[in-house]
């Protein structure tokens, strides 16, 4: 298939992997962390940490929209939903989130009507198709998603609907990294740059974690050979004692972002004073709300949102997943209490969160799986 | 021919290391939790229960194993088989909630027949006789009904099977949707034939008749949700013709599965936990059409767990496998059938996958309907 089998050609990445090995520094371990969720998805779905060295140790990181939202948020949504005549709409990987009193799934079976939709436009649809609900979307997403929720509140005020709102949980990446980077229990010698976030928000956002704290930055596509050139940039900027912003993507990603979103997200969203991350904490400026303009799709104005406050469970490590101080497997509850079938922490509940990653694709000794398969190919 | 993937990975030198003595601790433990019996926490259903997958097992296991337990049931096989006099039998039933009802390809009548015909050939016997049990929404167009009888009929000949009795009912505008249908049925099982996923054995080879996932896409694609379009449809056909030129052809098949909810991925780990033994797969030789791996890869989903509903996953004694695949092709509705993996040792009870990329990684139940990632 034309656009994706380039992108994972075997003997490209054998190529890759031999220049990544010869620029390892004997004795010396690298840790690198990709911030996205997606590409942590990407780096487990292809088995892409078997083409690299043991002292190589890839860190993932809070990039997951889903894993870094506070259970108070979907109890909220949940409490938003269980309003009178309200169609909520959201995500399919949300529908899975635990809040303290179950997931949206849950809540259907309750009684609620939570759809999944595939993009907020089509709550438009929704709204225009139930003249007598109210439909709200339950946003959620970094830089990457919250450009498609402004053009749909714009839409939906040019056009004139009134039964529909946005209950805001956008989040932005550039205070999560410094969280991370000012975290004094983590050491990173470099960061795989997120690729779709920097679609919208450029290169430019990162340079401060090369200046200021010395740390090279890729900017990295999806495919797994992305991910693998990535690395190997990394690498070289870290053998040269560079430390840059790079643009491993840029047959998507421009250096200066993309305007006409950044301008619909302005028109729409401001920053809001904090906002509590799953496992973080409260950062400061971390996060979108609607804007006074845009008041009359505001969910948290239309709706009497009670502001739930959950504490994470306790027995959940999460927060030192997200930050890479922990793996997966190191968590106290991984793999028996938690899973995905029953999560507690997020990063168990989309198959972008680190843990849900590691135990579908990652639980695995490799040395018991059979080096070679004897079959013949098939696909052409 | 033969031949060793080039794609294998340099092998990663690994140093025994005490992080990797405390990973394998965990994933020993890991494996411990999952072999113990699924315990059913939710106090309602959930669309989960319905997708074939984790949550599925668990709520058979906990709730209708649990009360109807019997030797016939235990195996959870896609028919059972039941001794009446001197004959052997297998009995099935299936029930059919698609939506919409109609789609490129069929419609809710041939998938019910179809269905319920694959289940008995799957499990080695010749269907021979069907029940209809019909669950009408008041309002539904008598047109639509016709149609979707014509189909059965048509399907049920294609099958060689008879619909012998039936049942209709009809609930009020809004207890149903549209139309649902049921259906049960009963065929021979020749003397000797034992098929069944707990037969695998290391070194046997796993087959897959055709192209995987064209039902599960053509259905999302026509819920007309997705703003996607492909020129691909459902696969549904009856498999009984295929199974018997197989089962005539080569003697040491050990087991049939037809792969419907849940797809391919489902079943090989069945394989692997009904027979304790590993299944490794190659990416490079599942067949699945482009337009199918297009519309999985803008929706994020893994065309091994999306649903067919005519085809078929066969184990088969590895010395045999050339000429399995041989006798499949040989049938139209085998024609693109592939060798995509085999049977090994070990890991015990994990499915693994050789990537297109050249890495490895499970293949695990899912807990659900695979959920779309929103980037």
């Amino acid at each position: 298939m034309r656009f994706v089998d380039e992108f994972r050609d075997a003997d490209k990445a054998h190529a890759l992997a031999a220049r990544i090995a010869a620029l390892c520094e004997p004795g010396r371990q690298y840790k690198l962390m990709e911030v996205c969720g997606g590409h942590t998805h990407t780096i487990y779905k292809h088995g892409l940490e078997d083409y690299l060295p043991e002292s190589i140790t890839l860190v993932h990181g809070p990039g997951c929209p889903v894993c870094v939202i506070p259970m108070g948020r979907v109890d909220d949504a949940i409490h938003l939903a269980s309003q009178p005549d309200v169609i909520m709409t959201s995500f399919g990987d949300m529908m899975r989130v635990p809040g303290s009193n179950g997931a949206f799934f849950d809540a259907n079976a309750r009684g609620t009507t939570i759809k999944m939709v595939y993009s907020p436009l089509d709550s438009l649809k929704i709204a225009l198709a139930n003249p007598d609900k109210r439909v709200v979307f339950m946003a959620i997403g970094f830089e990457t998603t919250a450009p498609s929720t402004a053009m749909t509140v714009l839409r939906a005020r040019a056009q004139g609907i009134k039964n529909f709102s946005v209950f805001c949980n956008h989040v932005t990446i550039i205070p999560a990294i410094k969280a991370i980077l000012d975290s004094p229990d983590l050491r990173l010698d470099g960061f795989i740059g997120p690729g779709h976030v920097s679609t919208v928000i450029g290169c430019r956002p990162y340079e401060f974690i090369a200046r200021s704290y010395g740390k090279p930055v890729v900017v990295a596509g999806f495919e797994p050979l992305d991910i693998l050139q990535s690395i190997y940039m990394l690498m070289l900027q870290l053998h040269e004692g560079r430390s840059e912003v790079e643009n491993q993507y840029a047959r998507v990603v421009p250096w200066n972002g993309n305007p006409v979103a950044l301008k619909a997200i302005g028109e729409t969203m401001e920053l809001r004073p904090y906002f509590e991350w799953r496992g973080l904490g409260f950062i400061s400026h971390s996060a979108l709300k609607m804007r006074e303009a845009c008041a009359d799709f505001d969910a948290e104005l239309l709706f009497d949102v009670p502001g739930v406050r959950v504490a994470d469970p306790k027995a959940c490590q999460c927060g030192e997943v997200l930050k890479g101080v922990l793996k997966p497997w190191e968590c106290k509850v991984f793999g028996t209490a938690c899973t995905p079938e029953t999560p507690i922490g997020t990063c168990m509940v989309s198959p972008e969160g680190a843990c849900a990653a590691y135990y579908n694709y990652g639980r695995l000794n490799r040395q018991r799986v059979p080096e070679a398969i004897s079959i013949e190919p098939s696909r052409p | 021919m033969t031949q060793q993937l080039a794609s294998t990975p340099p092998s990663r030198p690994r140093r025994v290391l005490p992080t990797g003595e405390r990973e394998q601790q965990v994933l020993d433990r890991i494996e411990r939790a999952r072999r113990r019996r699924p315990k059913l926490r939710e106090e309602r259903i959930t669309m989960s229960h319905g997708a074939g997958g984790k949550a599925t097992h668990t709520l058979i296991e906990a709730i209708f194993l649990d009360a109807f337990r019997n030797p016939l049931l235990e195996p959870l096989e896609d028919a059972a088989r039941l001794q009446v006099g001197k004959a052997t039998v297998a009995l099935t039933t299936d029930s059919f909630v698609v939506s919409p009802l109609f789609f490129p390809g069929g419609n809710i009548g041939d998938l019910a027949v179809n269905g319920t015909v694959n289940d008995l050939a799957v499990a080695g016997a010749t269907p021979m006789y069907l029940s209809a049990g019909f669950i009408l929404e008041e309002g539904f167009p008598v047109a639509d009904l016709t149609r979707i009888a014509e189909s059965m009929r048509d399907a049920a000949a294609a099958a060689g099977v008879a619909v012998v009795t039936g049942d209709t009912k009809v609930v009020e505008k809004g207890k149903a949707d549209g139309c649902y249908i049921n259906t049960a049925g009963v065929g021979a099982v020749a003397a000797g034939v034992d098929l069944g996923v707990a037969n695998a054995r290391p070194g046997d080879k796993i087959l897959v008749s055709g192209p995987i996932g064209d039902h599960g896409v053509t259905i999302m694609l026509a819920r007309g949700e997705l703003d996607i379009e492909a020129d691909v449809e459902s696969d549904t056909a009856p498999l009984a013709e295929l199974v018997a030129s197989l089962l005539g052809a080569v003697p040491g098949v050990r087991a049939l599965r037809d792969a419907t909810r849940g797809g391919v991925a489902t079943i090989l780990n069945e394989i692997a936990k009904a027979a304790d033994v590993g299944v490794l797969i190659s990416e490079n030789a599942i067949p699945v059409r482009d337009q199918v791996r297009g519309a999985a890869e803008l929706l994020g989903i893994d065309p091994l767990y999306v649903a067919c509903e005519g085809r078929l996953v066969a184990v088969v004694d590895g010395d045999q496998a050339a000429q399995a695949l041989a006798a499949l092709r040989a049938h139209p509705l085998g024609a693109q059938a592939a060798i995509i993996g085999e049977v090994t040792a070990e890991p015990v009870g994990l499915v693994t996958i050789k990537t297109a990329f050249g890495g490895t990684r499970i293949v695990d139940l899912l807990v659900g309907d695979p959920l779309p990632r929103i980037c």
